[in-house]
């Protein structure tokens, strides 16, 4: 926090999981911390960020931040470092061999999962890597568990000496509870000791380590047998007794609060002797788990009966409503009618690109075009795959557009023959994980056009900010990449790269149509700031004079939310053929005269607004 | 109080309902509960649906309000209002903005924006209290004011008195922008008074 902003005194605080998580990397005295942004988990670093005494940054991908955080470890600092499920499948080249190393300093990876999916490509269990790697994996449950474990989890690393792994799902990153948090403790770094044959892993080195990495699983399976963090409340009916970890333990409480329930805290590895002596007290087990059947298939292949994912959905959150139902299928009982209206059905509200987003221009040109295969990525980019203008082919995971643009260009047989292959990819997704695609590209000279859309932010996590920004995480200036050079260095041809105005959509759909029929890489960056970080400067809006509208609906089709269609009407042509017709209205508050949908409407209906058009007060009648 | 009191906030991405969700929370936590606030966010500041879930009271285990548990919806946006109707109890209160956001996707004529959708919930038989929040608060000189009027109508539903919310939001407001404190609280008493007498007779 700056000078004027002091850190909140150890007190009962309002906190949502990744602020208490924050909070206590913080106190348990941290050195380093490092993260790439991505949902659920952002808000730890962005919190973290304003603490002071400790080194926090934003890094380009997670195995790099994982790597920071490594290398502090080693001389003896506290570390951390933090992001989402599908960042551990980047991040675990480093995670996979640092469980062999082992770690120095306290060393706590927050993996976030995306329960639910609500803004990730894939669901995926981040528990598996605790068993993959063999790291200890703590599951808290709120967010006053999410600060305690984040304490826990320092301790526990420093006294296996391993990584641990600290799982959160979307319900504990961005749900708020009150915490009551402590102070920050003093730790000074114990110092680096040289020691190649546990850092230097190559295979000589590394064989050793192996009983050692196994002889540590074995000890933290024991402590989980007496770990305060997993521990049973007990209940009166005897029925099911659950076992459970994470959020679903908030939810089976609420469900069934008189069964007896053994909640997990240190889940990996399990400790399968307490849970062997609970499942004996209760008529049988229930495990409610988000959401892979793991510790389910743990307990049945130590021979304890259970239920789980027989009853229980296969996907999603675990909330009261699931449980419900899935105990009453396990009792063989009818399934209870709700007590409440039927859900309406309502049209879909998607998420949207932003008013002016300079997207707007390249995918309206890209809806444009025919004959093309596009490969989409992640991020707000993503959204070019929805309505109006349904322009991405693909869509798979963090820098994947280059490789499979190369992919579809090699792959193609005769039928694909004409097509042009384009990738779409965002400035910050480009350097976590696109550049090498594209070294892959002019490497292996593929007939590939790359549409890179440079807006000085990593748009759909809130405007954070990368090397292309040349600002860091405390939003300090500092190097600024260079895309045009950065391209050039990976091999593409001076001449095939072209920076562009993504507002000036003839210009764009010119290059577009030029770079496409060059048979050789090429690259088209597009420069233009997002519009919702602070650099981004409206203009004066523009507004529909509406006696001139022809309704030919050109405008909408760019797709920008401040464009509304006031009425619909049919034409029939003179060739007999029926044509839709779409009045529109500009909403000039939201408007910011980005003077993209002014390009295509050929009756030159949308002006300027002058003077700036305000909303009219609408007369307040009171009931 | 023994039980939790569940209130579900809905509208649409960058209306201001987290931030309203937040100011309920604090005004819950200023009492003593003990307080749970969700939300599905991510996606949703791009002009996707939100939906803010705040439990609060003795203690409270999970954060999220079942369907037909809610106690008061408060709705910043009619059709929105009508996706989330299904969430409250029987005899609990929709306090609904008459406002309307159209989307992409009914502007390019892919699907219809629901025909008065707070008569549809009224034909469900749920109890909904509702009025132009958005036309009020442009009416106050700020379209931004809109989640302190919807508030302001809330104030008169919940467990505790409407002045510890008003305080929370002057709070919240007071410490970021002392010159927004008045503006604010013209809004809340605005809001409060649009539904005040529908209170009384409810």
């Amino acid at each position: 926090m700056s000078a004027s902003q002091p850190v909140p005194a150890a007190a009962r605080l309002f906190l949502s999981g990744n602020e208490a998580v924050a909070r206590a990397v913080w106190e348990a005295g941290t050195r380093v911390a490092a993260a790439y942004p991505g949902t659920p988990s952002t808000e730890i670093l962005e919190v973290l960020a304003k603490y002071p005494d400790l080194y926090t940054e934003w890094s380009i991908n997670e195995k790099v931040s994982l790597e920071v955080a490594l290398g502090a470890s080693m001389v003896g600092a506290r570390a951390f470092c933090a992001m989402k499920h599908v960042g551990l499948n980047v991040a675990s080249d480093a995670l996979m061999t640092m469980t062999v190393t082992g770690t120095e300093g306290g060393l706590v990876i927050a993996v976030a999962d995306d329960v639910g999916m609500s803004s990730s490509q894939n669901e995926q269990d981040s528990r598996y890597w605790g068993r993959f790697a063999h790291v200890p994996v703590l599951e808290p449950a709120d967010s006053q568990e999410a600060y305690a474990m984040t304490r826990a989890a320092f301790e526990l690393s420093e006294r296996f000496r391993t990584p641990v792994i600290l799982r959160l799902t979307t319900r504990i990153c961005h749900v708020k509870g009150v915490v009551v948090a402590g102070e920050r403790e003093a730790v000074e770094p114990g110092g680096f000791t040289k020691d190649p044959r546990r850092w230097v892993m190559v295979p000589g080195n590394a064989k050793p380590r192996l009983p050692l990495m196994f002889e540590r699983e074995a000890a933290v399976r024991a402590e989980a047998q007496t770990s305060p963090l997993n521990f049973v409340v007990d209940g009166s009916d005897r029925r099911i007794g659950f076992v459970t970890s994470g959020p679903a333990f908030m939810h089976v409480r609420e469900a069934f609060p008189d069964a007896p329930v053994f909640k997990l805290g240190l889940s990996c590895p399990p400790p399968l002797e307490s849970l062997r002596e609970f499942a004996a007290t209760v008529d049988s087990l229930l495990v409610v788990e988000e959401t892979e059947p793991l510790l389910e298939t743990e307990l049945k292949a130590a021979g304890i009966a259970c239920y789980g994912k027989d009853v229980l959905p296969r996907t999603g959150e675990l909330a009261p409503d699931a449980l419900h139902l899935g105990v009453a299928r396990l009792r063989g009982e009818a399934v209870p009618e709700p007590e409440h209206v039927v859900p309406q059905q309502v049209f879909p509200r998607p998420p949207t690109m932003c008013v002016a987003c300079p997207h707007l221009g390249v995918y309206y040109t890209l809806s444009q075009m025919r004959n093309v295969m596009i490969a989409g990525d992640i991020g707000c980019y993503t959204l070019g795959a929805g309505h109006p203008w349904n322009a991405l082919d693909s869509c798979i995971s963090m820098g994947a557009s280059m490789g499979t643009a190369l992919g579809m260009d090699k792959g193609r047989g005769k039928v694909d023959e004409n097509k042009k292959v384009v990738a779409v990819i965002g400035d910050s997704t480009f350097m976590h994980m696109g550049m090498q695609g594209l070294l892959d590209i002019t490497w292996n000279r593929g007939n590939v056009t790359v549409l890179l859309l440079d807006n000085r932010a990593v748009g759909m996590t809130g405007g954070q900010d990368n090397p292309g920004s040349g600002r860091d995480l405390h939003g300090e200036e500092t190097t600024r990449v260079d895309f045009a050079k950065l391209c050039e260095a990976l091999g593409v041809k001076k001449e095939r790269i072209r920076v562009l105005d993504p507002y000036q959509l003839p210009v764009l759909f010119k290059a577009l149509r030029e770079e496409t029929k060059i048979e050789e890489p090429s690259v088209i960056i597009t420069d233009r700031p997002c519009v919702l970080i602070d650099h981004y400067v409206p203009t004066k809006p523009y507004l529909v004079k509406e006696d001139r509208c022809t309704g030919c609906g050109n405008c909408v089709d760019v797709g920008c939310p401040a464009i509304h269609v006031t009425r619909r009407d049919k034409e029939v042509k003179a060739s007999g053929k029926e044509v839709d017709l779409s009045f529109v209205r500009i909403d000039t508050s939201a408007c910011t005269g980005c003077g993209l949908c002014v390009q295509p409407c050929a009756p030159e209906a949308i002006i300027h607004a002058e003077p700036v058009q305000t909303l009219q007060p609408v007369q307040f009648v009171r009931k | 109080m023994s039980k939790v009191t569940n209130i579900l906030v809905c509208g649409v991405g960058g209306q201001g309902v987290m931030t309203a969700t937040e100011i309920l929370a604090e005004a819950a936590i200023s009492l003593g509960f003990d307080v749970k606030k969700t939300e599905v966010a991510g996606m949703s500041q791009r002009g996707g649906v939100v939906t803010s879930h705040l439990r609060f009271g003795p203690e409270v285990l999970s954060p999220q309000i079942l369907a037909g548990d809610a106690d008061l919806l408060i709705g910043f946006e009619s059709a929105e209002a009508l996706r989330w109707g299904h969430m409250l109890r029987p005899g609990g209160v929709a306090l609904v903005n008459s406002g309307r956001i159209v989307p992409p996707v009914v502007n390019i004529g892919l699907f219809d924006y629901p025909d008065e959708p707070v008569a549809q919930m009224r034909a469900l038989g749920l109890r909904v209290h509702d009025f132009d929040a958005t036309a009020l608060a442009v009416q106050l000189g700020n379209i931004r004011l809109g989640n302190t009027v919807m508030l302001g109508a809330s104030s008169d539903w919940l467990p505790f008195p409407a002045e510890v919310l008003r305080d929370a939001v002057l709070a919240r407001f007071g410490s970021r922008k002392p010159q927004l404190v008045d503006a604010n609280r013209e809004a809340f008493a605005a809001g409060r008074q649009a539904v005040a007498g529908e209170t009384l007779a409810a």
